[in-house]
């Protein structure tokens, strides 16, 4: 009888006895040191270089200024908050239900593909930034035009994933499962699907960092809140250190959006050989 | 083998051709493909590579389409993809996101089947393979040959009459190579189905069939058939020793030695 090429069970008995001797906190350290050490590091230098007057505070204020700026204005920053995270979110939703419905139909119908594929390339060229006062002649001043900016913006990436995705399923797969008589809506939901849950939920990361993009340009074109609107008011007051309040916000969003799709991977594709837990030994090459 | 009545016959195909359009142009695949197999057999296709060997199979399991000719399975003309086979492949094109069970059962859920009788079906065929205990584990935790085990328990999970092999074991070691052919010699009596296997090795081809067919490389032709005398229960080791064994292997390595040279 062929043994296991490797035996998966023991072996992951051995590294769980190995890591459970030390804390949990000591575990969580050991694996994510690297990023907390490197910021901490940079806030250091950052405090330094304007504590000690070399760089003026309304080119970089300094982290002392910025937190102020934040604690200050919580409540203000909170509200612009919720305001751009709900436009980056609705538009990262439309983006992945539109974008996918187009990648299955273009994977099932060669005509459509070639009708559908120079009009999305189209859209992903042309500058959304210059597209967006359009947006708000067409839709007004609420969140619609910001969400359809989202919108834009993260759609490519959801096609092109979900077209290479869906096109990544095994052949052999495939011939075997028309010989086992199934449809194909059945072959596109325990076969296709499946298949392409990788490559989509790359490509949903990088829309979900596109998205927030997308809502910040939307509000930068014409808006009375969001982010984007405190960035601008806060650059006509010079006020530097509202306007690092505000993007450090807005990048805490799009990494918080990115480490949610992350999560969801842990659960839809702990198969993958991204995925899997190679142990200490893993090699590097 | 003497062409009995049609009650036994299975698979028969008559004056059969397979084109391919290329960039380079047409390519005859097989022609003039003329074979006959009856209920039970272990027919063993040796030939080069590129003799079409693949292509026979596909076209058997309907999932090529033959440019001459026609083949009739189970007495009913091959048009479509036929759902009345199981067919493995040299990779054993599994679903990596499906553990060994969910792989076997994958079968069952694409036709429809009663899944109660399917998983006692299931539960058997790992039996029988020896996959007991690796139910739970995932395609990459098993090596090539576990692997080639479950792709063979969803090839047979229907109860196909006919099983269509594809070079299965090509990409094993030796000696796991020879460990599963002596389990598919098991199986195959165990489950009286009709087989059809596609191979390279000449041994392989010889100690599991009843039947050997050798091919010529483009276009593909049938050049010899050989039918090996011995008893259907097979011992490796003193099959190997026998007369009969090196008689026909002896034979079909000839012929492959000579249509190699054209390849």
């Amino acid at each position: 009888m062929a043994a296991l090429s490797t035996q998966p069970g023991t072996e992951m008995m051995a590294l769980s006895e190995q890591k459970s001797e030390p804390g949990a906190f000591a575990r969580w350290w050991s694996r994510s040191w690297h990023p907390i050490v490197f910021v901490v590091a940079l806030a250091v230098v950052w405090w330094v270089v304007t504590e000690a007057g070399w760089v003026k505070p309304y080119i970089i204020p300094s982290p002392v200024d910025t937190w102020a700026a934040f604690a200050d204005n919580a409540a203000y920053l909170a509200q612009h908050t919720w305001v751009t995270t709900y436009e980056t979110v609705v538009g990262f939703v439309i983006a992945i239900v539109i974008g996918l419905a187009v990648a299955v139909v273009m994977v099932y119908s060669g005509g459509l593909e070639k009708t559908l594929y120079p009009v999305i390339l189209f859209a992903q060229v042309v500058p959304k930034i210059a597209i967006a006062p359009l947006f708000i002649v067409w839709l007004g001043f609420g969140a619609s035009p910001k969400i359809l900016v989202a919108v834009l913006m993260a759609f490519f990436p959801v096609v092109i994933s979900g077209l290479s995705g869906l096109r990544s399923a095994d052949p052999d797969v495939l011939q075997l499962a028309s010989t086992m008589g199934a449809g194909r809506f059945k072959t596109f939901i325990k076969v296709r699907l499946p298949a392409a849950l990788p490559e989509l939920l790359s490509g949903f990361k990088v829309a979900a960092t596109l998205a927030v993009t997308g809502a910040v340009v939307g509000e930068f074109v014409g808006a009375n809140e969001g982010l984007g609107y405190v960035i601008l008011q806060a650059n006509g007051n010079l006020d530097t250190a509202m306007l690092f309040a505000a993007l450090i916000i807005m990048s805490l969003m799009g990494v918080l959006l990115f480490g949610l799709i992350q999560v969801a991977e842990r659960f839809l594709i702990p198969w993958h050989s991204s995925k899997r837990d190679l142990g200490a030994t893993t090699v590097r090459l | 083998m003497a062409k009995q009545g049609t009650d036994s016959q299975i698979v028969s195909i008559a004056d059969m051709a397979v084109t391919f359009a290329s960039k380079r142009g047409r390519v005859n695949a097989l022609d003039g493909i003329d074979l006959d197999v009856q209920k039970g057999e272990f027919i063993a296709i040796a030939g080069p590579s590129g003799c079409g060997k693949s292509t026979l199979l596909k076209a058997v399991a309907g999932l090529t389409k033959p440019s001459h000719g026609e083949i009739q399975l189970r007495g009913s003309r091959v048009d479509a993809p036929r759902q009345d086979i199981g067919y493995v492949f040299q990779r054993a094109a599994l679903l990596d996101w499906r553990s060994v069970r969910g792989n076997i059962l994958i079968q069952a859920e694409m036709r429809g089947m009663d899944m109660r009788a399917a998983n006692e079906r299931t539960d058997q065929l790992i039996e029988m393979t020896g996959l007991g205990g690796f139910e739970k584990a995932l395609p990459h935790e098993l090596s090539g040959g576990m692997q080639q085990r479950v792709s063979l328990c969803r090839a047979l999970l229907h109860e196909p009459d006919v099983l269509l092999m594809d070079e299965p074991f090509g990409a094993l070691d030796a000696l796991t190579r020879e460990k599963m052919n002596v389990e598919l010699n098991r199986i195959w009596r165990e489950t009286n189905t009709t087989v059809l296997l596609v191979t390279h090795s000449v041994a392989e081809a010889v100690y599991l069939a009843t039947r050997v067919v050798v091919m010529s490389a483009r276009p593909g032709r049938i050049v010899e058939e050989h039918t090996v005398d011995l008893a259907p229960e097979r011992d490796y080791a003193s099959v190997l020793e026998t007369g009969e064994f090196h008689r026909v292997s002896s034979r079909v390595r000839e012929l492959l030695g000579s249509t190699a040279t054209a390849d």
